[in-house]
């Protein structure tokens, strides 16, 4: 007992002396695990890109090559993939924009304190409910006779059924948190006085938006749009599970690793949404939005 | 500013999102007492028959364990880490510091699909046997930015003073850790877990490669028989179960912070 403490003390001496010793200690854990494990796993992958397998072994093949990047440019169908997961992406964002912008506008400028804390809570909680369980949810709203035709059938309209418009609904859904609570926390910061005085100089609500709020917000619009964008880029599970027999660019990826057993390709294929978000975050670094995540 | 019209129309574009928002869980929810065995909609009568069947589903429940092994050993490992290189980051001046945060932040950035491949190539090049344990390794990765996140904030927001007054008056690394900074820490810590866990209880995408066959955690496990039709009243229940089981962390962070859940200050 009397040995242990003085080692413990000892060793509590020892490390209140010598600074950089603690500073190694603390990091030599979370740097073993990130950088040698993760990234080196990362570069790995990223590696293996380069390389083939062999059509009748499956046997990767250590040879230095472009083949799979030469396949991915070359290939319509890979390009139609690529276009179709931008713009799925691209939709999603302005579909999530456009319906979180009067959200957030409500519950930073309209709402009172109280009101607003609810709505908060309110529009958040989802956030905690299963991604798997939303995607499902809508898979049988969507369903033939489900409850989205039966809500149209009144007006003389079909539901979309199972495609491209159904996982773009599906994704806008999953995200759409993502994107009021950026809008909201700039909204926020917005003072009223601008508004006021906007609106004393003799604009009406919709120019004092478009001239004073808008340009205010974009910072925040391109956070949210970080989000929004680089989940529906990487998402192939919805697109299974509402989107028939869509392909999007993870989708790719997927079957090439579980059915095709091909790594070096779908890791070529994989450099497709990392080049996508790194331009995006560097696009993200000269707004100064990465200040408002 | 707004005119009592645009601010109705506001108030109503609000209620319709609120309303949109709801609309699936609550399908989901009446679906499970749906009684007809296609869910034809709308339901006809209800009967609570698929609850006691799914209540003894077992894939349910071994997948449900599963899921909660797998959360806790994540959580117990991101705390660890993210404590750790928080702070590393908050108290110390060093060359790297500043990539910390983007190193921290890069599993969760970039698509899971990249992480799960990466890792799954890496455990086969070292010949891991895949099962709990690598599933606990992929989630920890990336929980431990959510850790790091709330920990990082607190130790910046409480400064280093009261750790310094704490060494001048005597007491060791230890003691200080334990009687001052760790009772300042804990509620940042707790938010920080709960996140953790909850984001590794519902992951699917790292999770699909770094599973084995015979280990399924919930999210797989529903996948798995999402498109079966004999399996969809099991289903059904599972998928309401958790949309009701998603209010306790909402709760909880509400009590731990005083702030509604997910909001950083």
């Amino acid at each position: 007992m009397d040995r242990h403490q003085g080692l413990t003390q000892r060793g509590s001496g020892w490390l209140h002396r010598h600074a950089n010793a603690r500073l190694l200690g603390l990091l030599s854990l979370p740097a073993a695990w990130l950088v040698l494990a993760y990234l080196g796993a990362l570069v790995a992958m990223l590696l293996a890109a380069f390389w083939t397998t062999n059509d009748f072994t499956g046997a990767i093949e250590h040879t230095t090559t472009l083949t799979n990047f030469t396949a991915l440019v070359t290939q319509p169908v890979y390009r139609t993939i690529a276009v179709r997961s931008l713009g799925v992406a691209a939709l999603v964002t302005l579909v999530d924009a456009v319906v979180a912008m009067p959200m957030a506008y409500y519950m930073a400028k309209v709402a009172s304190p109280r009101v607003r804390r609810m709505l908060l809570v309110a529009v958040l909680t989802p956030l905690w409910a299963s991604y798997l369980v939303k995607a499902y949810a809508w898979r049988v709203m969507l369903a033939n006779g489900g409850v989205i035709d039966w809500l149209l059938a009144p007006v003389g309209l079909h539901g979309p059924g199972y495609g491209l418009l159904a996982t773009v609904l599906t994704l806008s859904y999953l995200w759409l948190p993502f994107m009021v609570l950026p809008l909201f926390a700039g909204l926020e910061r917005i003072p009223d006085t601008l508004l006021e005085a906007s609106a004393d100089q003799g604009a009406r609500a919709g120019r004092t938006f478009r001239s004073i709020v808008l340009p205010l917000l974009y910072p925040a619009l391109f956070a949210g749009a970080l989000f929004t964008f680089s989940l529906s880029l990487g998402d192939y599970i919805t697109v299974k599970i509402v989107g028939g027999a869509t392909q999007l660019a993870s989708n790719v990826i997927y079957d090439n690793i579980t059915t095709g057993g091909n790594l070096p390709f779908a890791a070529a294929a994989a450099f497709f949404p990392i080049l996508v978000m790194v331009f995006f975050l560097v696009g993200a670094r000269r707004t100064g939005a990465l200040d408002e995540l | 500013m707004l005119g009592s019209r645009g601010r109705r129309l506001l108030a109503g574009l609000m209620a319709l999102g609120l309303l949109i928002v709801y609309l699936p869980l609550a399908v989901v929810l009446l679906n499970s007492f749906n009684s007809s065995r296609t869910f034809s909609w709308p339901p006809t009568s209800l009967t609570t028959h698929w609850w006691s069947q799914a209540w003894d589903s077992q894939g349910a429940r071994s997948a449900l364990r599963t899921s909660v092994e797998a959360g806790l050993g994540a959580t117990a490992i991101a705390l660890l880490l993210g404590t750790m290189a928080a702070f590393a980051v908050a108290r110390y001046r060093w060359f790297g510091r500043s990539t910390v945060s983007f190193l921290v932040l890069l599993p969760i950035a970039l698509p899971g699909i990249v992480t799960g491949i990466a890792l799954n190539n890496a455990f086969r090049v070292a010949g891991t046997t895949f099962g709990l344990v690598t599933i606990i390794i992929g989630h920890s990765t990336f929980c431990i930015v959510l850790v790091y996140n709330n920990a990082l904030a607190r130790l910046r927001r409480v400064g280093g003073t009261l750790e310094e007054a704490s060494m001048d008056l005597g007491a060791g690394v230890w003691q200080t850790f334990r009687f001052v900074t760790f009772p300042l820490l804990r509620s940042a810590l707790l938010a920080g877990a709960l996140l953790a866990f909850a984001l590794s209880f519902d992951e699917i995408i790292v999770t699909t490669f770094t599973a084995a066959p015979g280990v399924q955690t919930l999210p797989l496990w529903i996948f798995a028989n999402l498109f079966r039709p004999n399996q969809a009243p099991v289903i059904n229940v599972v998928a309401a179960g958790l949309v009701v089981l998603s209010v306790i962390p909402v709760w909880l962070a509400q009590r731990v912070s005083g702030e509604p859940a997910g909001v950083r200050r």
